[in-house]
C-alpha cells in the first residue's frame, strides 16, 4: 500500500482525499460563521464548544492541521514534478483552447489561499493557541462575557483586511470550481463528469466563498453602526 | 495562399534548437498540412538547404505518426484529427503559423519536429497485452460472451493510436490518457481481467519511470485527442490501480 501512495496515481488520490476533508471542514466552518449573523449568543456557545471540546482540540484539530499542510506540500511537490516533466516550454501555447483557466492555475489560486491562511492564523489561530495553551485560559471569557463574537467583529473593522478577505475568497472559488469535480475524477469516479455533480460543485464553489464574503461585509458594516 | 511559418529547427538531440522563419507561397486551401510541409521542403531542397524533419506515415489519420504543435495546439486548431488530416482551409492567406515539436521531457527531440515516443512502447511492453497460450487449441475469442456495452467501451479505448497528443497538450506532460486507454481496453474484457492487477501496476510504474507528469484533470487531452478518447478511461485506470492495491 505504501508503494501505491508513491505512484503518480496514488498521489492524486491522496490529494483528492485531503481535498474532500478540507471541503467538509470548509462547510462546517461556514455553518458556524453563518450563526454569527443570526445570533451572537449561539455563535459564542458553538465557538466555546469547538474551542474547548477535547475531542476537537486534541484529535480533530491536529488532523485538520495535517490535512492543510499535506494538501499544500503535496500540491507544491506535484507542481514541481509536473514542470520538470514538461521540459522545454512551447513558444506558443493556446491553453484556453482546451481547458479552463481554473484548471491550469490551481497552483496560483492555491498560493493565494495559502497567503490567506497565514493571515488567518495570525489573526485567529495563534492568539487562540496562545490564550489556551500558553496562558492556560480556557474560560473563553473576557470582562465577564464570551470573547468570541467580539473578537470576530474586531477583525472586520479594517477595510483593508476585509478587502484581502474578499480577494482570498475569490481565489478559493476559482480553486473549488476546478477542484470539486477534479477530486472525484482522481478518486476514480466518473460522477464528476455528470451534470448533477457538476452543478452541485458549482453551487458549493460559489455559495460557500460568497457566503463567507457576505458574512465578513455584514460584520464590517454592522460594527461601524 | 501565402504564409509565414515559424518552425523549430534542431540539428540533433544534443543541439540547441531555435525558431526559424520561412515563407511559402501559392499554398492551396485543399492541401493537407503535411502537403504544405512537403512544398516547403521541396523549396528548401531546391535552394540547397536542409529540409525540415517531421514524422509521418499513413497520412490518413490511423498510424499516429504525424505530430507537430501548431499554433499552440497538438495537431493544430481542428478537432478529432491528426496533422495529416488538418487542411490548409483552416488558415487564412497571410497567416503566421507556429510549428513546434511535441514537448515533454519523456519525448526528447530527435531532429526538428521529430520526437522520440518510444516511451509509449515501453509502457505497452510493461503490460499492454494479454497472455495467450498458442499451443494449437487457442479458443475463439468470440466464444466468450461479452456485453455489448463492455465491448463498445473497450473498442472506444482501443481506438487510441498512441500519437502522444495527450502528452503534448497536457500542461503536466502526463501520459494518463494513453495509459488509461490501454489499461481500459483490456480491463473491460474477460480476456484481460485475468492479468488486470499486474497490468495496471506495471504500466503505471513504467509511466512514472519514463518521467511523465501527473494528471490534474484539466481535460485538455480529451479535447485534443484525435480519436476522442474519454477522460473516463483515466478514472477507470485510477480505480483499477486502487483495486489492485487493496
Amino acid at each position: 500500500m505504501s508503494g501505491f501512495f508513491k505512484s503518480s496515481i496514488g498521489r492524486k488520490v491522496a490529494m483528492a482525499l485531503s481535498a474532500f476533508f478540507l471541503m467538509f471542514f470548509l462547510l462546517q466552518h461556514f455553518a458556524i460563521n453563518l450563526l454569527s449573523v443570526f445570533s451572537a449568543d449561539a455563535f459564542n456557545e458553538v465557538s466555546h464548544f469547538m474551542g474547548t471540546n477535547p475531542l476537537i482540540q486534541y484529535a480533530l484539530q491536529p488532523v485538520l492541521i495535517f490535512g492543510v499542510v499535506f494538501h499544500f506540500v503535496m500540491g507544491f511537490v506535484l507542481e514541481l514534478k509536473n514542470k520538470k516533466a514538461q521540459g522545454v516550454s512551447y513558444a506558443r501555447n493556446n491553453g484556453a483552447a482546451n481547458s479552463s483557466w481554473m484548471s491550469r492555475n490551481m497552483i496560483w489560486s492555491g498560493v493565494a489561499i495559502l497567503a490567506f491562511i497565514i493571515l488567518h492564523f495570525i489573526d485567529f489561530w495563534f492568539p487562540e493557541i496562545n490564550t489556551k495553551f500558553i496562558e492556560g485560559d480556557w474560560s473563553g471569557m473576557h470582562d465577564g462575557q464570551f470573547r468570541y463574537y467580539h473578537e470576530l467583529q474586531e477583525k472586520f473593522v479594517s477595510p483593508v483586511r476585509v478587502g484581502a478577505y474578499v480577494l482570498a475568497f475569490v481565489f478559493l472559488m476559482l480553486h473549488l470550481l476546478h477542484g470539486f469535480t477534479s477530486a472525484f475524477q482522481s478518486m476514480g469516479s466518473t460522477a464528476g463528469r455528470k451534470k448533477v455533480l457538476q452543478n452541485i460543485g458549482k453551487i458549493y464553489s460559489i455559495i460557500i466563498p460568497l457566503g463567507f464574503v457576505i458574512i465578513a461585509i455584514y460584520h464590517h458594516l454592522n460594527h461601524n453602526h | 495562399m501565402n504564409l509565414t511559418l515559424k518552425i523549430w529547427r534542431q540539428k540533433d538531440s544534443n543541439a540547441k534548437g531555435q525558431m526559424v522563419d520561412y515563407k511559402v507561397t501559392d499554398i492551396s486551401e485543399h492541401m493537407s498540412f503535411l502537403e504544405m510541409m512537403d512544398v516547403l521542403n521541396e523549396q528548401l531542397v531546391n535552394s540547397g538547404e536542409e529540409p525540415v524533419a517531421f514524422d509521418h506515415d499513413c497520412r490518413e489519420g490511423i498510424c499516429g505518426m504525424c505530430s507537430m504543435y501548431i499554433n499552440g495546439e497538438a495537431h493544430g486548431p481542428d478537432r478529432g484529427i491528426t496533422t495529416c488530416q488538418l487542411h490548409m482551409r483552416m488558415f487564412k492567406d497571410g497567416d503566421t503559423i507556429t510549428i513546434e515539436p511535441f514537448r515533454a521531457a519523456a519525448f526528447p527531440v530527435i531532429k526538428d519536429l521529430v520526437v522520440d515516443r518510444t516511451a509509449f512502447e515501453r509502457i505497452q511492453q510493461a503490460g499492454g497485452y494479454i497472455s495467450v497460450n498458442t499451443s494449437g487449441n487457442t479458443q475463439d475469442a468470440n466464444a466468450i460472451p461479452i456485453s455489448k456495452h463492455a465491448a463498445d467501451e473497450a473498442m472506444d479505448a482501443a481506438t487510441c493510436i498512441g500519437c502522444g497528443a495527450c502528452v503534448a497538450t497536457c500542461k503536466n506532460a502526463s501520459a494518463m490518457l494513453f495509459v488509461g486507454a490501454k489499461v481500459s481496453q483490456y480491463a473491460l474484457l474477460p480476456q484481460g481481467q485475468v492479468e488486470a492487477a499486474d497490468r495496471v501496476q506495471n504500466m503505471v510504474a513504467q509511466m512514472d519511470l519514463e518521467g511523465f507528469g501527473n494528471c490534474t484533470n484539466t481535460g485538455a487531452c480529451e479535447i485534443e485527442c484525435p480519436k476522442g478518447i474519454s477522460l473516463e478511461n483515466i478514472a477507470r485506470m485510477n480505480r483499477e490501480l486502487m483495486k489492485a492495491n487493496l
